[in-house]
C-alpha cells in the first residue's frame, strides 16, 4: 500500500478517504484533507524528515507520521 | 470621552501578524503576562481617529483553535474566558493572501464563537506577481464581514484597517456553526447545548474538547462531564468539523479567489534546493554558526569592556560623592556592580537575537530544523532543539524559553535539561582567566595558538556534554509521546528592518528585566553575606590595626589587610570554611570555595569575588593584576602555586558542568511548572563536575 512516505521527490499522490481518522487533527487543519493532491517536494539529506506541499502548506513531517497517510499515486 | 476597543490580533503563524500589530502601534508595546502561564502578551496602543482608540493585544501565531502547544492556548484561552475586561470587542484575523485556504480555517473557527472579526488579508502587494486575483465584495459577501487588502511591511492598507475597527459594532456576528454541527450529528449537539443556557454550543464543544471547564456551573460541569466520556466520539467529530468547514470554504474561494499557476515563480524550491542540499546544507549552516559565535565573540567585546569600565567608573564616583556606611556600600558593592553584571551581557544576547531574528524571518531556520531534525532525534530532541542550543551559547535563560515550540514534551524536557552545558558567556571571564594561568602562550605547528585551542576544547566539551546527557536522558526517562512533529516551511523574504528591530529590543528587555531581576537580588544577597558576620566580624578591623601596628605599612595596605580579614569573618567567609573540607580532594581552598558559592549569582562572579579575597584594590580590576596576585598565591601546605595545573584544569572542569547558575534554575522552574527538574538538573551536573573536577585534580596532581 502506497503511503506518504513512499513517494519519491516530485511524485504525487492523492490522500484516499480511509486516512480520514488516522490524519493527526493538526495535520488536517493545516490542509492535509483526505481526497486532496500532496506532492513530495524534497527529502532531508538523512532521509527524514520529508517536505510537502499539499492544499497550498508547504509542511515538514517525520517519516513515521507520512508513513501512516495512505495515498494513490498519479 | 473617548473609547477604548478592546482589538485581538490572530493569524497563522508567518502572515505577517506580528508586522501589522508593529504598524499599528509602533513603539507604545508593553509585554506582560498572562494569568498563570509564561507566555508574553504583547499589548499596544493605537490611536484610530481624533474619537476613537484601541487597545491591541497580538495573540501566539496559531494554525488552529485547537491548540497544540502552551502558546497556542493562550488564543482560545483569551477568546473563551474572556470576561469583562479581558474580553476583545472585535477580532483581526490576519491572513496571507497566498495561503487563503488554510487562513480561512482559522478564520471560520474564530467568527463561531461570536465576536465581530475582520479579515486583513496581508501581503496584496504580492498578488500580481504570483498571479493571484480576489473579489473582495464577493468575499465579504460569503464571510458576512469585512475584508481589508493590507500589505503590513508597506504600510499599505492600515488605515482602512483601523477605519473597520472603529465601525466593528456594525459587523455581524451570527454563527455558522449550526450548518457544520447538524451535518456532523444534530442530535448530539443539541444535546450538548442543552448542558448550559449562558454558552452557544459552540463554546461548549470548545470547552468539552479543550477539557476547560471553568466557566461553567457544577450543574453544568455535571451535565459535560457526562459527554467526556466518549472521547473517540468527539476526535471523530472534530475531524469531520474540519472537513466540512474546508468544503464551505473550498465553495466559497471558487467563487472569489482566482490563481494562475503560470504565474507562480520557482524561487522556493531553488532555494530549498541549496539550503537543503545534502552537502551544501550543512556546509551552509556550520559556516552561518561559525559566523554568528565570531560576531558575539569579536563585535561584542568592545562594548562589554565599555560597560564594565562605565559601571566601575559610576561605582566609584558614587563611593567618592556619598557619605560612607551601610547605604553606599550596598550601592557600590552589591546594587551597581549587580546591575553591571547584568547589562555586561546585553550586547552578546542582542547580536545573537539579532541573528535569530533574521534567520526566523528569511525563513531560513526551517530549513536548518528540516535538515538536523534526524540527528537530533537520534539524541532525544528535535530538529527545533537547534536554535535553544545554539542560543546557549550567548545565555541559557532565553535559550530555555525558545524551547516553546517544541511541541513534544519529552524532546522539550530534554532540551531545557540540557542547554546549560553550552558554553555561555558568563563562563568565558572564568575560563579566560584560569587558560591564561595555566596553559603557556605558545603556538604549535607554528599557527594554533595554545590557549585559543584550550577555549575551543572546552565549547566542545560543553556541546559534547549536552549531547551525551541528551542520549542518556532520551534512553531512561520514561515519557510516552503523544505529539507528533508538523512544521511549515515559509515561503523566502526578505527580512524586515523594524520587525527585527522590535523583536530584538523586546527579548533583550525580557531578558534585562526577567534574568536581570534574579541576578541583582543574588548580587545584594551575596553583598550582605561578604560585608557581615557574626559578632565577632565587629572587631575585626581593630584587631588587624593592633596586629600590624608595628610594621611598616602604607594606608592602602592596611585598608586592603583589612579588606581580606572581614572577608574571612563574613557569613560568606564562614561558608566557604565550612565548604573547605568538601572542595578540598579538587584542589580548592577556602577562598576558591567563597568564589564557587558567589558563582551562583552570576559564574563570572568568581572573578570579582576571587579579586576581592585576594585583596587586590577594588579601583584597579585590571585583569593582569588579578592574574598576577593569582598566579602569587601559594598554597601553604604544599608550597606550591595554588593556581597550577592540576587546580586550574579541575576548576576548569568544575564551571564546564556545574549548574552554577540560579536564574536559569528559576527559568527552568518556571518553564516545567515544578522544582523537580531544575533539582536534578542542579545534582546531576554538581556531581559530573564534582567527580570531573577529582578526577582531574587527583590525576594530574
Amino acid at each position: 500500500m502506497n503511503s506518504i512516505a513512499t513517494l519519491q521527490i516530485g511524485e504525487r499522490g492523492i490522500i484516499s478517504e480511509e486516512s480520514l481518522d488516522i490524519i493527526p487533527l493538526k495535520l488536517l487543519e493545516m490542509g492535509c484533507l483526505p481526497g486532496t493532491e500532496v506532492a513530495l517536494l524534497q527529502i532531508a539529506p538523512l532521509k527524514d524528515p520529508i517536505y510537502i506541499c499539499v492544499n497550498g502548506s508547504h509542511l515538514a513531517i517525520r517519516k513515521e507520521t507520512a508513513r501512516k497517510i495512505v495515498i494513490t499515486k498519479i | 470621552m473617548s473609547k477604548h476597543i478592546k482589538v485581538a490580533l490572530i493569524g497563522n503563524p508567518n502572515t505577517g501578524k506580528t508586522s501589522l500589530f508593529n504598524q499599528l502601534t509602533g513603539l507604545n508595546q508593553k509585554v506582560g503576562n498572562y494569568p498563570g502561564v509564561t507566555v508574553d502578551k504583547k499589548q499596544g496602543f493605537c490611536k484610530l481617529s481624533d474619537k476613537n482608540a484601541a487597545i491591541i493585544t497580538d495573540l501566539p501565531g496559531t494554525y488552529s483553535i485547537n491548540p497544540t502547544s502552551i502558546d497556542e492556548s493562550i488564543v482560545l484561552k483569551t477568546l473563551l474566558s474572556a470576561q469583562g475586561d479581558e474580553k476583545p470587542d472585535v477580532i483581526v484575523v490576519v491572513a496571507d493572501v497566498e495561503n487563503l485556504k488554510r487562513n480561512l480555517l482559522l478564520f471560520s473557527q474564530i467568527q463561531d464563537i461570536e465576536i465581530p472579526t475582520i479579515l486583513a488579508l496581508n501581503m496584496a502587494d504580492q498578488m500580481q506577481r504570483k498571479g493571484i486575483v480576489i473579489d473582495v465584495n464577493n468575499l465579504e459577501k460569503e464571510l458576512q464581514t469585512k475584508v481589508v487588502l493590507i500589505s503590513a511591511r508597506n504600510n499599505e492598507g492600515i488605515n482602512e484597517v483601523k477605519t473597520a475597527i472603529e465601525n466593528y459594532e456594525t459587523l455581524k456576528t451570527d454563527a455558522n456553526f449550526k450548518e457544520i454541527s447538524d451535518k456532523i450529528d444534530a442530535s448530539y449537539f443539541d444535546e450538548l447545548q442543552n448542558v448550559s443556557t449562558c454558552f452557544s454550543s459552540y463554546k461548549l464543544w470548545m470547552m468539552l474538547t479543550k477539557k476547560h471547564f471553568s466557566l461553567l456551573s457544577e450543574n453544568e460541569k455535571a451535565a459535560l462531564n457526562l459527554f467526556d466520556k466518549d472521547v473517540s466520539k468527539q476526535k471523530k467529530y472534530q475531524h469531520q468539523e474540519t472537513i466540512y468547514r474546508y468544503q464551505k470554504i473550498n465553495s466559497i474561494l471558487k467563487k472569489t479567489y482566482k490563481v494562475d499557476v503560470s504565474k507562480a515563480t520557482d524561487l522556493r524550491s531553488k532555494l530549498d534546493k541549496v539550503f537543503t542540499h545534502k552537502i551544501f546544507g550543512y556546509v551552509f549552516f556550520f559556516g552561518l554558526l561559525l559566523l554568528i559565535f565570531q560576531s558575539i565573540f569579536d563585535w561584542a567585546s568592545t562594548p562589554m569592556d565599555l560597560i564594565d569600565g562605565l559601571f566601575a567608573n559610576i561605582a566609584e564616583l558614587t563611593k567618592a560623592k556619598l557619605p560612607g556606611g551601610k547605604l553606599t556600600d550596598l550601592l557600590t558593592d552589591g546594587i551597581i556592580p549587580g546591575i553591571g553584571g547584568v547589562i555586561i551581557f546585553i550586547p552578546q544576547i542582542a547580536i545573537l537575537f539579532l541573528f535569530i531574528a533574521i534567520l526566523e524571518e528569511t525563513g531560513y531556520m526551517s530549513r536548518v530544523v528540516f535538515l538536523m531534525d534526524k540527528i537530533m532525534r537520534k539524541f532525544g530532541m528535535s530538529g527545533k532543539s537547534v536554535i535553544p542550543l545554539i542560543s546557549g551559547t550567548a545565555c541559557a535563560i532565553p535559550a530555555i524559553m525558545a524551547t516553546r515550540t517544541i511541541s513534544s514534551w519529552k524532546e522539550r524536557l530534554i532540551t531545557i535539561l540540557v542547554t546549560p552545558f553550552t558554553t555561555c558567556s558568563a563562563r568565558l571571564p572564568v575560563y579566560a582567566i584560569l587558560i591564561a594561568l595555566i596553559i603557556p602562550d605558545t603556538k604549535i605547528f607554528g599557527i594554533l595558538n595554545l590557549q585559543g585551542l584550550t577555549l575551543l576544547a572546552l565549547y566542545v566539551l560543553g556541546f559534547g556534554a549536552a549531547i551525551l546527557s541528551a542520549y542518556i536522558l532520551h534512553k531512561t526517562l520514561k515519557i510516552k509521546n503523544t505529539s507528533f512533529f508538523v512544521m511549515e516551511m515559509p515561503n523566502y523574504k526578505l527580512p524586515s528592518a523594524k520587525n527585527i528591530i522590535f523583536d530584538v529590543l523586546e527579548k533583550t528587555k525580557a531578558f534585562v528585566f526577567g534574568a536581570g531581576k534574579i541576578i541583582l537580588a543574588i548580587s545584594i544577597v551575596l553583598w550582605f553575606l561578604a560585608s557581615h558576620g557574626p559578632s565577632s566580624f565587629k572587631n575585626v578591623e581593630k584587631n588587624v590595626t593592633e596586629n600590624v601596628v608595628n610594621k611598616q605599612l602604607s594606608a592602602a595596605e592596611l585598608s586592603q589587610k583589612i579588606a581580606s580579614a572581614k572577608l574571612e569573618n563574613s557569613y560568606i567567609g564562614i561558608a566557604g570554611k565550612t565548604i573547605e573540607p568538601l572542595v578540598k580532594p579538587l584542589g580548592y581552598d577556602w577562598k576558591i570555595g567563597i568564589g564557587l558559592i558567589a558563582s551562583f549569582a552570576a559564574r563570572e562572579v568568581f572573578i570579582g569575588t576571587l579579586a576581592t579575597i585576594y585583596s587586590v584594590e577594588n579601583d584597579d580590576e585590571d585583569i593582569s593584576t588579578i592574574k598576577q596576585k593569582m598566579a602569587s598565591e601559594i598554597n601553604p601546605n604544599t608550597g606550591e602555586k595554588r593556581f597550577n595545573f592540576a587546580t586550574g584544569m579541575s576548576l576548569l572542569l568544575f564551571y564546564a558542568f556545574a549548574m552554577q547558575c540560579m536564574a536559569t534554575l528559576a527559568i527552568v522552574k518556571r518553564e516545567t511548572k515544578s522544582w523537580k527538574w531544575p533539582m536534578i538538573q542542579l545534582i546531576g551536573m554538581g556531581i559530573l563536575a564534582y567527580l570531573s573536577a577529582f578526577a582531574a585534580y587527583q590525576i594530574l596532581n
